[in-house]
């Protein structure tokens, strides 16, 4: 990241009662950065983005946005926008005076106003709506609406909370790009919070994932796929099989590990002798065999369960002491598969072996 | 295809068109019908009397019916003056229902949830008394002499006693204090249902809290305000009791007016008379406010 963030946000946290909202998040989002708040609902993403908007007051810790302290600055002083989750377009006005509102707030001249609006519903392809009410409105035209209000007073930083979560899928998938392309042009920084792995990996260009309270992991979609920080993380963002055993020896940047099931992985990630480890697997990396009659694999198990999604074949495998694995292949691959029930042996390359550091 | 209804179902459709017609249509048309005839010296004191018991001979008098009555309220200017006037206590009094309702509706809505039940208990508590009794304590308030004189003469405030019994003030007064709840239950309605982050998106977009009462909270509860107008103005222009208990001999107002002619002058059409017009009168705001609901019902 360039030299100053846009928005700083040291030790933040956030208390209701007993429960802590956010915990002692630390966190920077560049110019022009789009920036994804991913995790469970509860995990505090939302409310970290009130706090960012004003709305709430941080118990501890201090947000900066261009360096300068937004303790005392209320939410209308901002220079943030946010588009809601409920749209929250103002019932008694025509969609272009709801996108007009923050303008004619900042002191406008009415013909220019006029002028932006004018732009803003070319830009989120409503002409012609102006004149409508929200309730005359879909809710895909409402989330628009909703857009073009947060973009109008070109503020430098876009929070939007769940902003896809009402529409249908197909709306969404268009919608995402829409969103990336506008972000583009706009050079804002957008900041989205999502529940939605997928939403967060299709738009954005960081990633920070929540878990009560915490940011427990900030990188690129690759970083945090490949490389997950802890085993919430491996096992929120996509899937993953997890392995515990301990380094047995190490050998040429190799790792041996010996697992509780007696079984013996390789792994390429460093690792001490004697150290005990958490490997990650991911199912696509996984490799599945039938297997021959001498047995002699390292993790043997039975197939259980396979489905053909049709870009992939997904399967499942318990291995013989019991823990379920689940392997996946693109489904073009998968012409045949071995049948429920077959004795399967599984591998995979020391590369696919992710030691969590934890 | 109407299905038929049942006779179980037609008498309960039935019962309030029944209760209508009898408690409400029928003295309706015989106070038009009275309002038609003449004052007389007899027992009932007005002619023509339809009875019954003349069959189709009472239709011939169908002729005797004038509208002199009507005629004697255009001639005489003290009905105009007396229609006028209570226009103009009720709207004035309605103004000031609507500025000191508006922000006790307000806190009210703004207030924590568990309290809000509470507050519109104690926004209704007046009811559990008798309006005249309650009428008549203000007597005893806002006379020369009475608690409110005594307080503000007490405090300095004042060197001798305000003349606000026995005037219009009082009648304002009056009005303000027994009407304010109809005006604050359907202004809290409209506050408190309004979605809490509509506020938060105006402040977003840079309105501070005032601007965003002016512009969010305010339009959005005006159908709030008209209904409580309504309910306030509809009622306050036929007010009897409290312009009788409070106002002054100067007080005119049209239900006073109505009185007099009923029991001091015992001119019954004349009454009639003025209670059609002002019913009349107040058709345009009934109407007014039955759309307001049903827009409310709609929306």
């Amino acid at each position: 990241m360039s030299a100053a963030p846009l928005i700083a946000l040291e030790n933040v946290t956030k208390r209701y009662g007993a429960v802590t909202a956010v915990d002692d998040v630390s966190l920077e989002i560049g110019a022009g950065e789009f920036f994804a708040l991913l995790g469970p609902s509860g995990c505090g993403k939302t409310s970290l983005m009130r706090l960012i908007a004003g709305f709430e007051t941080p118990d501890a810790g201090r947000i900066l946005i261009d360096g300068q302290d937004m303790a005392h600055m209320p939410p209308h002083a901002r220079p943030v926008n946010m588009m809601f989750q409920s749209y929250a377009l103002f019932p008694h006005m025509s969609v272009a005076r709801n996108i007009g509102f923050g303008l004619v707030q900042a002191g406008m001249p009415r013909a220019m106003i006029e002028a932006r609006v004018q732009e803003l519903l070319r830009l989120v392809q409503l002409e012609g709506l102006g004149a409508r009410r929200p309730d005359q409105l879909s809710g895909g035209q409402k989330q628009r609406v909703a857009l073009a209000r947060a973009l109008a007073r070109k503020p430098r930083l876009v929070l939007l909370d769940e902003p896809l979560g009402a529409l249908d899928r197909k709306l969404r998938e268009e919608t995402q790009f829409e969103l990336m392309r506008l972000q583009r042009e706009l050079g804002a920084a957008f900041m989205l919070v999502t529940h939605d792995q997928d939403e967060a990996m299709v738009m954005a260009q960081r990633i920070g994932v929540m878990q009560a309270g915490r940011i427990v992991q900030a990188g690129t979609a690759r970083d945090i796929y490949e490389r997950p920080a802890s085993r919430f993380v491996a096992g929120f963002i996509g899937e993953a099989n997890i392995f515990e055993g301990v380094v047995e020896r190490v050998e040429a940047g190799l790792c041996s590990v010996r697992l509780k099931s007696g079984a013996l992985v390789e792994t390429s990630c460093p690792c001490a002798s004697g150290q005990s480890v958490t490997i990650a697997v991911r199912p696509e990396r996984m490799l599945l065999e039938l297997m021959h009659d001498d047995g002699a694999a390292n993790l043997a198990g039975v197939l259980l369960d396979s489905a053909y999604r049709g870009d992939r074949q997904t399967a499942q495998v318990r291995l013989d002491d019991g823990a379920i694995v689940r392997v996946a292949r693109s489904g073009f691959e998968a012409a045949s598969s071995p049948e429920r029930g077959a004795k399967v042996s599984l591998s995979f390359a020391p590369q696919a072996a992710w030691v969590l550091p934890e | 295809m109407k299905a038929r209804r049942s006779l179980a179902e037609r008498l309960v459709l039935g019962a309030p068109w029944a209760w209508l017609i009898v408690f409400f249509l029928i003295p309706f048309l015989i106070v038009v019908k009275i309002s038609l005839s003449e004052a007389a010296l007899a027992q009932p004191p007005y002619k023509p009397v339809f009875d019954l018991g003349d069959g189709w001979e009472a239709l011939s008098k169908l002729g005797e019916l004038s509208l002199s009555a009507y005629a004697g309220l255009a001639d005489d200017w003290l009905y105009a003056q007396a229609y006028l006037s209570s226009l103009r206590l009720a709207f004035v009094s309605t103004l000031c229902t609507l500025a000191l309702a508006y922000p006790l509706a307000y806190a009210m809505a703004r207030a924590p949830l568990r309290l809000r039940p509470i507050l519109v208990t104690l926004a209704v508590a007046p009811f559990w008394t008798s309006f005249l009794i309650r009428v008549y304590a203000w007597i005893t308030i806002l006379r020369d002499e009475g608690l409110l004189n005594h307080a503000l003469l007490w405090l300095g405030l004042i060197a001798e006693p305000l003349h606000i019994f026995a005037s219009d003030a009082a009648v304002v007064i009056g009005i303000v204090y027994s009407y304010l709840p109809f005006m604050v239950l359907p202004l809290y309605n409209a506050i408190a249902r309004q979605p809490p982050e509509l506020l938060e998106a105006a402040a977003d977009l840079g309105a501070s809290p005032t601007a965003a009462f002016w512009r969010v909270t305010v339009p959005l509860s005006m159908p709030g305000v008209l209904a409580g107008c309504l309910l306030v103005f509809i009622p306050a222009i036929g007010e009897f009791v409290i312009p009788d208990l409070l106002g002054g001999s100067d007080t005119l107002m049209i239900g006073r007016t109505l009185w007099v002619e009923f029991f001091d002058n015992r001119d019954w059409p004349a009454a009639s008379a003025v209670a059609v017009v002002l019913l009349a009168l107040l058709l345009g705001p009934m109407a007014l406010y039955e759309r307001s609901q049903m827009a409310e019902a709609g929306s």
